[in-house]
């Protein structure tokens, strides 16, 4: 605990940086699971079709995508041989972008699905009756939504803020590269270093407990109570 | 200003089963009229096809005798609103409520606020203005739910059993207020209902919905005689011959 508060205090160099790209590299995976998964958990509320309840079994299955073969596949994916090998981005930030993406994305369409569907059906009658355009009308459900849609942005970054094998399999935990929380928290346990990991561990939780505070203030805040 | 809305030959089956069999619907300018029918005639089925928010098998619908197709559906939605039976309001402010489908309909936002301050006044409601919507009595979205339909300045306003839900107290106040608002606006109204208490306080005009046809038409009294306002309910469909 002394440790993790020396080095925060200190602003040791190091820990600075690799909390920062521990931020960078979460936070585009959830905005980009975001960008991605809300108007596929959309769809899957509003829309009757055809394979419907398989993409929604998928969508459920994807929320409980063990990180390590996530990793396993997108390694597959961008290694020299793979499909995507000349691409060149394995152990890079971008391939850890790429993992916590696929991991985070089914989290976040899941819950949009789920925070849609438990709207009033009827709710949705009135907002067309609104004379709402196609994007006005999605645009007002989503914010009608917006609990369950900022539930589903925490679950999503939560999700890949504390994985660990993804990262380790396709940023392979380079020092000054692909060094994240997580990663340097398992290398300085396997090095027996336990109060440097705890104080990385540390310094991870208060990251996920600041960032999760600021969505549920949010959350909180537009609930209108 | 108010206009004509006319359905014919409107047709919708689910599972083989006929919910809505409309020859010929007409609603007069200015006009209130009243539908009521028993639990599954399809009345609240024909208020969503009339206000062009489900499609029918077949049939047309027109405004003052020109089709309603794809390509001026919004906006001859944007003509029209409508009250649920249940309240339906945003989770947001009462103000906010009734300025937001305003806004979505291009009415400049003083304008919006205006016209929600009025209507929160015209229906008692102005003091609950910053309140959440979430947090009101059944009464009170009601009201909240009739001034954000008003406020849109409709020409065509549907009410789908709106004071079902409320009890006797609320619902007659608000019956009266309605009943002094309507005639006063000139908007040309469907109000459907199960309870023909109602319909007195808004209009003498009613048609009668049953497995999904219109079975009569004409004024209350006409159809259920002098004692239309204290009979039952369910009384009616004997009195005019129905299972």
């Amino acid at each position: 605990m002394l440790t993790a508060v020396r080095m925060l205090v200190t602003l040791d160099p190091e820990v600075l940086e690799i909390t920062w790209r521990t931020i960078q590299v979460s936070t585009t995976a959830t905005l980009i699971s975001v960008i991605v998964g809300i108007p596929i958990g959309t769809m899957l509320a509003l829309r009757r079709f055809r394979g419907r309840g398989l993409w929604v079994s998928l969508i459920n299955f994807g929320m409980g995508l063990p990180p390590v073969v996530v990793g396993l596949v997108t390694w597959l994916l961008l290694a020299r041989y793979g499909p995507l090998g000349m691409l060149g981005l394995l152990y890079t930030p971008t391939a850890m972008v790429i993992a916590q993406s696929i991991i985070a994305c089914p989290i976040v369409a899941g819950f949009s699905m789920a925070a849609i569907q438990s709207l009033n059906p009827k709710m949705l009658l009135q907002i067309r009756s609104m004379g709402t355009t196609r994007l006005q009308f999605l645009l007002l459900l989503l914010w009608e939504a917006r609990l369950g849609i900022l539930s589903a942005v925490i679950a999503g970054f939560g999700g890949v803020v504390s994985e660990v094998g993804a990262s380790m399999m396709v940023g392979g935990n380079i020092r000054g590269y692909t060094r994240v929380l997580t990663t340097a928290t398992v290398l300085e346990v396997s090095k027996g270093k336990m109060e440097l990991a705890t104080a990385l561990s540390i310094i991870l939780l208060t990251l996920t407990f600041a960032v999760v505070s600021l969505l549920s203030h949010l959350q909180q805040r537009r609930s209108g109570s | 200003m108010s206009i004509t809305l006319t359905a014919s030959r409107i047709r919708l089956t689910r599972s083989r089963k006929t919910i809505v069999d409309i020859d010929h619907l007409s609603i007069s300018a200015g006009g209130v009229l009243a539908l009521i029918g028993p639990n599954g005639a399809g009345k609240s089925t024909l208020l969503q096809i009339l206000s062009l928010l489900l499609l029918p098998d077949s049939g047309t619908i027109e405004w003052n005798g020109e089709p309603v197709t794809e390509g001026n559906r919004l906006a001859a939605i944007r003509r029209m609103a409508i009250v649920f039976q249940d309240a339906l309001l945003l989770n947001t402010t009462v103000k906010r409520n009734i300025e937001i489908p305003q806004r979505i309909r291009g009415i400049p936002k003083k304008d919006a606020e205006m016209r929600a301050e009025e209507w929160m006044n015209r229906l008692g409601i102005a003091h609950l203005a910053r309140h959440p919507a979430r947090k009101l009595s059944g009464g009170e979205a009601q009201r909240t739910s009739i001034a954000r339909a008003l406020a849109l300045q409709p020409q065509l306003l549907f009410m789908d059993e709106p004071f079902s839900a409320l009890d006797y107290p609320t619902r007659k106040s608000l019956l009266v207020r309605l009943g002094d608002i309507l005639p006063a606006s000139g908007i040309t109204t469907m109000f459907v209902t199960h309870d023909f208490s109602e319909i007195p306080y808004l209009t003498n005009q009613v048609a009668v919905l049953f497995e999904g046809r219109i079975v009569q038409r004409g004024n209350i009294r006409d159809i259920l005689g002098e004692s239309a306002v204290s009979i039952h309910t369910w009384a009616p469909w004997e009195r005019i011959g129905l299972p």
